[in-house]
């Protein structure tokens, strides 16, 4: 048996398996038992109502898709009046996205959900591209990152997940300024922006212009992402970006990541979680590791190497 | 229905194409084995499909489809307009390939057991997705008067609408301006007068579901529109696939068609 257990701060989770914010919703449970997750990640919340961005809201590439949605959504008291209910009834720990234009706005919406029951931890969603002008984002710099998440420490108890953008020329300074802030865990990545055009009408392929590139295309970016942070931090972080397989699972997880988030892949085949979960349980068994955690880092400069032939039986780390 | 099937309604599964033909100039049909699917579906519903051809080539997202044919005694069908890169791959597919569907999926139409007839107005592909609601209709003893508009006769695909249900078909076209929007009105309001149907039903045009709506609307008889929207997960996730839809309160709100819909009530949808 593999244990797949993973700690996330505070959190105990009972996999490493978890979705992607904005990519996931209670829809899911039409097709298999979200309980098998190790996490729910709903879509983010924001303090007020959004109708979200101009149509087209989505445009695929030869692998993967840019998405300016923005966040529509009902405002933070519906969710928690409306959503939570149906959220509870789940038994996977739930974490809840949460999105908000200035310091204060979090600071107060983060007070809230730590008052709400139900609630496993909150994902500061720093890092949404397609909310401000030009795609700007708390998490593009370190202070502002660092600002955001200090306000969300001081009123709230629950763990606090920092997502961080790829939108930075320095995501290891991003890093140790919100763990400096209190966070208890990053997730790496949100998505990267980038742009298409429908070169018949000469306009951007999406009605927001730019947008959010997320998909396989996208996992050498987020995965490289993870390990700079992973290097640079001691609390834990969530890999995400361009998981499809229990493959890229492993990948992330040996470049530092303690539990993963799969997104995009998805839309493609709404099972890949389940999927992913049971190839890195098999992964394990296969080469003879007793924790699934014991893959986070393996690969990090260091690290003691797994053996390139396993033998039946033997130790996994040579 | 077995009880996997009741408490996870949507599947994700690899099935067999079972036939794969051309249908006119530029339609194509395919029908698969997936009885248990294709028994759990609604007229209405969909289907989203991975557009892959035999050799595994297909653009990256999955394309929503909308149920050809379906029901108990039926394989499960689909027809479309072979446009872009994901019908082309499916279109590719032959007999023996393998096609991964997901679905039944999305709200379908609804039938009143106490109507006596149904009026449905479809152009082009259109008629694919009202097309199982004939069969349903008849089920229920529901006669189904349809108004089909197509470019030219070779672009009718009558047979391929009505099947064994026995609704009555009124082909108008292009071709020699029987399908202009005065001339379809005229015809409506003609058989609204001498036949006034319990309920109408429209897809695939966006002049004619106005007309559709405007007429309905003025002789107070009620009435549903399939809506298409390019679409990401499909399951109400993404929220890509949104529509403007009027509420019950007046407000016009953003709902999503695949979840929300792709059946929605025909006054309350907007033009799109």
């Amino acid at each position: 048996m593999v244990d797949l257990r993973v700690r996330i701060g505070a959190l105990t989770l009972a996999n490493p398996v978890m979705p992607a914010s904005g990519t996931f919703g209670p829809e899911l449970a039409q097709v298999f038992d979200l309980d098998a997750l190790g996490a729910l990640v709903t879509k983010s919340v924001t303090p007020e109502p959004r109708a979200g961005n101009a149509l087209p809201r989505l445009c695929e590439t030869e692998a993967g898709v840019l998405n300016s949605i923005g966040i529509p959504g009902k405002g933070l008291d519906h969710f928690v009046q409306v959503s939570m209910p149906e959220w509870r009834r789940f038994r996977a720990p739930l974490i809840v996205s949460l999105s908000a234009a200035t310091v204060a706005e979090f600071a107060a919406a983060a007070a809230r959900l730590a008052a709400t029951p139900g609630i496993a931890a909150i994902e500061a969603n720093i890092s949404c591209p397609n909310l401000e002008e030009d795609g700007r984002a708390f998490a593009m710099h370190p202070g502002t990152a660092a600002a955001a998440i200090a306000a969300m420490r001081a009123v709230c108890a629950l763990p606090l997940l920092a997502k961080l953008s790829p939108n930075t020329g320095d995501i290891a300074a991003v890093a140790r300024a919100v763990e400096a802030a209190g966070a208890d865990a990053v997730v790496v990545a949100n998505t990267i922006l980038g742009l298409a055009i429908d070169i018949e009408r000469a306009v951007p392929k999406l009605g927001a212009g730019m947008g959010g590139f997320s998909g396989p295309a996208f996992k050498p970016i987020a995965l490289r992402l993870v390990w700079q942070c992973a290097q640079a931090l001691r609390i834990p972080v969530i890999g995400v970006g361009g998981i499809a397989s229990a493959e890229d699972a492993v990948e992330f997880m040996m470049a530092g990541a303690a539990a993963v988030q799969v997104g995009t892949a998805s839309f493609v085949s709404p099972t890949t979680m389940i999927a992913v979960l049971d190839g890195l349980r098999a992964f394990c068994l296969r080469r003879g590791l007793p924790r699934v955690a014991d893959l986070t880092g393996l690969a990090l400069p260091g690290r003691p190497r797994l053996a390139a032939e396993q033998a039946p039986g033997r130790s996994a780390l040579a | 229905m077995d009880l996997a099937a009741a408490a996870f309604p949507v599947v994700e599964r690899s099935v067999t194409v079972t036939e794969s033909a051309p249908v006119g100039r530029r339609y194509h049909r395919l029908r698969l084995d997936a009885p248990d699917l294709s028994a759990l579906s609604r007229p209405g519903q969909f289907f989203h499909l991975l557009c892959r051809d035999g050799g595994g080539q297909g653009p990256y997202l999955r394309r929503p489809m909308s149920i050809w044919r379906c029901g108990q005694d039926q394989p499960l069908g689909f027809l479309f307009h072979v446009k872009g890169r994901g019908t082309a791959a499916l279109a590719a597919l032959r007999a023996g390939d393998r096609l991964s569907v997901l679905g039944p999926l999305g709200v379908g139409f609804t039938l009143d057991p106490c109507w006596r007839r149904i009026l449905i107005l479809a152009r082009g592909v259109g008629l694919a997705t009202l097309a199982p609601l004939t069969d349903a209709a008849a089920a229920l003893g529901i006669a189904v008067e349809a108004v089909l508009s197509a470019r030219a006769p070779a672009d009718l695909m009558a047979a391929e609408f009505a099947g064994m249900s026995g609704a009555a078909v009124t082909p108008v076209f292009d071709a020699d301006g029987s399908s202009a929007a005065a001339a379809v009105e005229a015809l409506l309001r003609d058989r609204f007068a001498r036949a006034r149907p319990d309920a109408v039903f429209t897809c695939g045009s966006n002049r004619l579901f106005l007309l559709l709506q405007r007429l309905a609307g003025e002789a107070g008889i009620p009435g549903q529109v399939a809506l298409e929207q390019q679409m990401g997960c499909g399951l109400g996730m993404c929220f890509c696939c949104v529509r403007q839809i009027r509420a019950a309160d007046g407000a016009v709100v953003n709902l999503r068609v695949c979840t929300e819909g792709p059946v929605f009530d025909l006054a309350a949808a907007l033009a799109w």
